[in-house]
């Protein structure tokens, strides 16, 4: 149950301060809360915007969690996410326009995946190769994406209103309303559940292939893989590139399962909730799940609540949440035994034996 | 082409550098003493909003630019306590913090003056002469209190950094916290005294900005923070170097506004402003042999 801390504290944390800034804007609490829990798990469609708010905070949770259990700390899911989106939204609206869809969605996801996977594969290099930092380079990376995004919008593509062409109709996800009617005039898409597989599959691959293992065991001790034999530069680049393809892969729910072109801030602040998300799914695929359906739940009740409280309350909240749960975290790690395997993201894995 | 080399462009160029400067500097002091700060853009804001709303409800500049300056060295001692007390990792807690900043500021934008964008004006300070000539504008920059004050702890940074004991401390518990710790240094308090500074004098850059614009814009620093922790880097965490660096960029800045007046823009104009921190990652690849982070960047004297 000890894991379920950090939940209680985060949630507890949450409403206590939605009441005190529902209190600072003249409202009643009880007001805001029921328009937040309305306005999200209170109806079909809610349910729906939630899951929509959730499904990008999955990819990039995942991505997170995999840098982090091979010992990176990629902050650049952000920069990764926005150039992926791009070049997957670039190659959509290219394609002729009867591209079936068995073409047409694994191109542009592929390419998402492919390039944002490169924008990750330069601070892996540095770190690997050259030592260098990942946190600084990738932050530095995220600053150099952001101006090249409206750049190439604008100069290279001719795009006047900052976004791309309509991608091709064979090139978006159906809509979750489509098997489930309830969901209607929701953006939910197909990429949540094929989110929730990615998040199995990247656990499986992590726990059950050896390049998984020694990326793993990389993030343990890189100094006991060294003597053992095991290439750490090599796993650190694959995971770094791992790590940003699956930041790319949160296009799959903006891009392809709901604007169906990709625009200018599209998807922006996914890559860095996601770091939140990862630290309270705290290294289990249901878990991360669950996070970003948590955090996506708070975006979707600050749009709810905006006619009582501005919807930036739920920004102020979400930053309140990462740092309880980071809080949490350490204190529940300090209090109970230690965490297992990538158990807990508070802080960075500390050297242990290799499991071997 | 004499409009590049005149007093309008130092001026310009001293105007736009000294937030970045003073982001710099106070990312000099957090991270000498072994504290990452990546929320250098989080100090900015909350100082520019804090400083504005003070100013506009008492009518007084000094109070905007105390209160201003006391925000930012209070949210640095929350990031230094969340890092120190409570063992948050720096860069979690450094991102909170800017989310927290951008969205704070924006709900306490709505609460105080119902407006989802900016402040109504200020007055800020306004000494010396009031012409637009380059003359003028230098007279009024070097008459300002707020860049005298940020000129004065830019100097003083290296001296008290290499010469006074609160100095040495700093760079001890920056550089091999154990061994600090080991000889009687409160390794924590020492690191979240040093946090206050670099927040105070990161606040000073954030009034600036505010001052300078006459209000209080949401999202005002616009990544400024994240281009001073660049000029750290790229100075080696070394204050003379990192000042150098951000006079640099406003210089860069500086030409860009100086040309476009003149009506030539160029396309690639937004991809010279990406300069900085291509420049980084370069500089931190060559020099990636000879380690010039602190040693103790980000590593606690006991865990």
């Amino acid at each position: 149950m000890r894991s379920l801390l950090p939940v209680a504290l985060a949630v507890a944390g949450i409403v206590l301060l939605l009441n005190l800034i529902s209190f600072a804007f003249g409202v009643a609490p009880l007001a805001t809360l029921r328009a937040a829990a309305a306005g999200t798990w209170g109806t079909p469609y809610g349910i729906g915007q939630v899951l929509f708010k959730a499904t990008p905070l999955v990819f990039t949770g995942l991505a997170f969690e995999v840098g982090f259990r091979a010992g990176l700390f990629n902050i650049g899911a952000e920069g990764q996410l926005a150039l992926g989106s791009l070049a997957g939204g670039c190659v959509g609206a290219a394609l002729p326009a009867g591209t079936p869809w068995i073409l047409a969605l694994p191109l542009c996801i592929g390419v998402a995946m492919g390039t944002a996977a490169l924008v990750a594969l330069v601070p892996g290099l540095m770190r690997a190769r050259l030592g260098v930092h990942e946190i600084i380079s990738t932050i530095m990376v995220n600053r150099i994406a952001d101006g090249i995004v409206p750049f190439a919008l604008v100069t290279l593509l001719g795009a006047t209103s900052l976004r791309t062409a309509d991608l091709v109709a064979g090139a978006s996800l159906p809509k979750l309303e489509r098997a489930l009617p309830a969901f209607a005039g929701s953006a939910a898409s197909v990429a949540f559940p094929l989110a929730i597989a990615v998040a199995f599959g990247v656990e499986a691959l992590l726990r059950r292939t050896r390049a998984g293992r020694e990326m793993r065991w990389t993030g343990q001790n890189a100094e006991a893989c060294r003597a053992e034999g095991i290439d750490v530069p090599r796993r650190q680049v694959q995971a770094m590139l791992l790590s940003g393809a699956l930041a790319g892969g949160a296009m799959t729910a903006t891009v392809l399962g709901y604007k169906g072109y990709f625009e200018l801030g599209l998807g922006t602040g996914a890559g860095f909730t996601g770091i939140a998300v990862a630290l309270l799914g705290r290294g289990h695929p249901l878990g991360i799940v669950l996070a970003a359906v948590f955090f996506g739940t708070l975006q979707q009740a600050g749009l709810a609540i905006n006619a009582h409280v501005p919807k930036e309350a739920m920004d102020v909240l979400t930053a309140c949440a990462i740092v309880l749960v980071a809080v949490a975290n350490r204190a529940s790690r300090a209090v109970g035994s230690p965490a297992p395997d990538g158990g807990s993201a508070a802080v960075p894995p500390e050297p242990a034996s290799v499991e071997s | 082409m004499s409009s590049v080399l005149s007093l309008t462009m130092v001026a310009e160029t001293l105007r736009i550098a000294t937030p970045y400067a003073c982001a710099a500097v106070g990312g000099i002091w957090a991270e000498r003493s072994g504290v990452i700060q990546i929320g250098l853009e989080a100090v900015l804001l909350t100082s520019a909003f804090t400083s504005v709303a003070v100013a506009a409800t008492t009518g007084s500049a000094a109070l905007g630019l105390l209160a201003g300056v006391a925000s930012g060295a209070l949210l640095s001692v929350l990031h230094a306590v969340l890092v120190e007390r409570a063992r948050v990792h720096a860069v979690i807690s450094g991102i909170a913090l800017n989310l927290l900043a951008y969205a704070g500021t924006r709900l306490l934008l709505r609460a105080l003056f119902d407006s989802a964008s900016n402040s109504p004006g200020i007055d800020g300070f306004r000494f010396g002469p009031t012409g637009a000539d380059g003359a003028s504008m230098l007279a009024r920059f070097f008459l300002d209190p707020v860049t005298l004050a940020a000129l004065a702890a830019t100097a003083l940074t290296p001296f008290v950094l290499a010469r006074t004991r609160f100095g040495l401390r700093t760079r001890a518990a920056g550089e091999n916290p154990v061994a600090a710790a080991s000889v009687g240094i409160d390794v924590s308090r020492v690191r979240i005294a040093a946090l206050a500074v670099s927040g105070a004098i990161c606040a000073l850059g954030g009034v600036h900005l505010a001052f300078d614009q006459h209000r209080f814009e949401s999202g005002m620093s616009s990544g400024r923070g994240f281009m001073a922790l660049a000029a750290v880097v790229v100075s080696g965490w070394r204050a003379e170097r990192a000042v150098a660096a951000c006079v640099a960029f406003g210089a860069l800045e500086a030409l860009q506004i100086v040309l476009q007046d003149q009506a030539n823009r160029s396309a690639g104009a937004e991809l010279i402003q990406l300069l900085p921190y291509v420049a980084t990652l370069v500089v931190l690849g060559f020099a990636a042999g000879r380690a010039a982070a602190p040693e103790g960047l980000g590593k606690h004297a006991e865990d």
